[in-house]
């Protein structure tokens, strides 16, 4: 994560994972958990579940910082966030916006 | 929870993708019958974090729904519920809640349900000040009817019904229930699930009766009928049209075709609920006398 100033506790303070999982079948291609995503984890994919719509996929699934905001908005119960117990340090990620 | 017919193995197959929400929801009835962007589902979810936040025991907890799409949810929840004729949801609640006061009875259903046919209910049971939760998800249309006009619909909205446009001025339902005595009163679009999963926890410990209306989007009706766009156009309107103003006099909330949505809480108060009046006055009058639900307990024994 970038940051305008490095906040003092930064290196005891530990950035959450997430770990994604999107229900396909269930999806109704509503579009929410892609547009609200505030780390732009999630995209549009182009292929068709078999009712047709098109389900969300990860695209940038180290981005997620299992804020839940995505199962929270999913009016269909098809995709949720769990925690991925891990070492990682503030300092380090940087690769992304 | 298994349906009838259905060996357990394939159960235990179709749900080995565990949802956290599983415990609440019924989850061999899913998928929903909603349509894709209806804010119903958020709606559930937020509810399911809200009994999580709280620790309700969910055994404690009774869902009332009416007709309608929202009226579905009776049908989905993993608790008790009753799924009651049109409008008549409030009623059955009130019922419900005297026969077993223990129980937190929460009305789950939509607008045309609770104000347009169970106008007179609700109003009457928010006069009492009936201890009952009431959810209403708000999406100005009859949907599951075919569009037609619904007593919250905008002045100037197209429904099926009025093809020229909308020429009633609607109910504004915040201000409806704060003036009939509501404890609670709030107001949150499906945008808001963080603020709407807090105001449901507040809601589940409130005594009296509590109302939060949910403004949804409909898109296969009112959004299409209005030229909106998708559920996701909707939601965007939602994102930069809605004023949060927690605390305002809720007569200032209407809703208007196209202008701005006030969200927030708007009333919070405590008014003694029916019950409390019930063991009070009959307290008072009838002393030693008055035992609460004791006409019922005669009945039952009968």
């Amino acid at each position: 994560m970038r940051f305008w100033r490095t906040p003092l506790d930064a290196d005891k303070m530990k950035i959450p994972r997430g770990e994604l999982h999107i229900i396909v079948e269930r999806c109704k291609g509503c579009e929410f958990c892609v547009e609200y995503c505030p780390r732009d984890v999630l995209e549009m994919s182009e292929e068709f579940n078999s009712k047709g719509y098109h389900p969300p996929k990860v695209v940038q699934p180290e981005n997620c910082v299992n804020c839940d905001l995505c199962e929270m908005i999913c009016p269909e119960f098809a995709i949720y966030c769990l925690t991925v117990e891990e070492e990682s340090a503030v300092a380090e990620g940087g690769n992304n916006s | 929870m298994s349906p009838k017919g259905v060996p357990e193995a394939v159960i235990a197959a179709v749900s080995a993708d565990e949802h956290p929400i599983a415990p609440f929801l019924r989850m061999d009835r899913m998928p929903h019958i909603w349509c894709s962007t209806c804010g119903i589902g958020t709606t559930v979810k937020a509810l399911a974090s809200a009994f999580e936040k709280v620790g309700t025991d969910l055994d404690k907890v009774a869902i009332v729904s009416g007709i309608g799409c929202t009226g579905r949810v009776a049908g989905y929840v993993k608790l008790d519920s009753f799924h009651s004729t049109h409008g008549r949801s409030v009623p059955f609640a009130t019922g419900l809640k005297l026969a077993n006061p223990e129980l937190d009875v929460i009305c789950f259903s939509g607008d045309g349900d609770l104000v347009a046919i169970g106008g007179n209910h609700f109003i009457h049971a928010a006069r009492r000040n009936m201890d009952l939760k009431i959810i209403c998800v708000n999406n100005f249309i009859y949907g599951m009817t075919g569009g037609q006009v619904a007593p919250t619909t905008p002045l100037t909205a197209l429904t099926s019904t009025t093809p020229y446009g909308n020429a009633e001025p609607p109910f504004n339902l915040c201000h409806l229930a704060a003036a009939c005595g509501a404890n609670y009163v709030a107001r949150w679009t499906a945008l808001h699930v963080r603020r709407l999963t807090k105001t449901f926890a507040e809601m589940l410990v409130k005594p009296g009766f509590c109302f939060v209306e949910i403004i949804t989007p409909c898109s296969t009706l009112y959004a299409r009928k209005n030229r909106l766009g998708t559920g996701l156009d909707v939601m965007k309107y939602y994102h930069d049209n809605t004023v949060i103003e927690h605390g305002a006099d809720p007569a200032t909330t209407d809703i208007v075709f196209g202008g701005p949505i006030i969200c927030g809480k708007f009333v919070e108060r405590d008014r003694p609920t029916w019950l409390d009046y019930q063991d009070h006055y009959l307290g008072e009058k009838l002393g030693e006398k008055y035992q609460r639900g004791r006409m019922l307990q005669e009945a039952c024994e009968r």
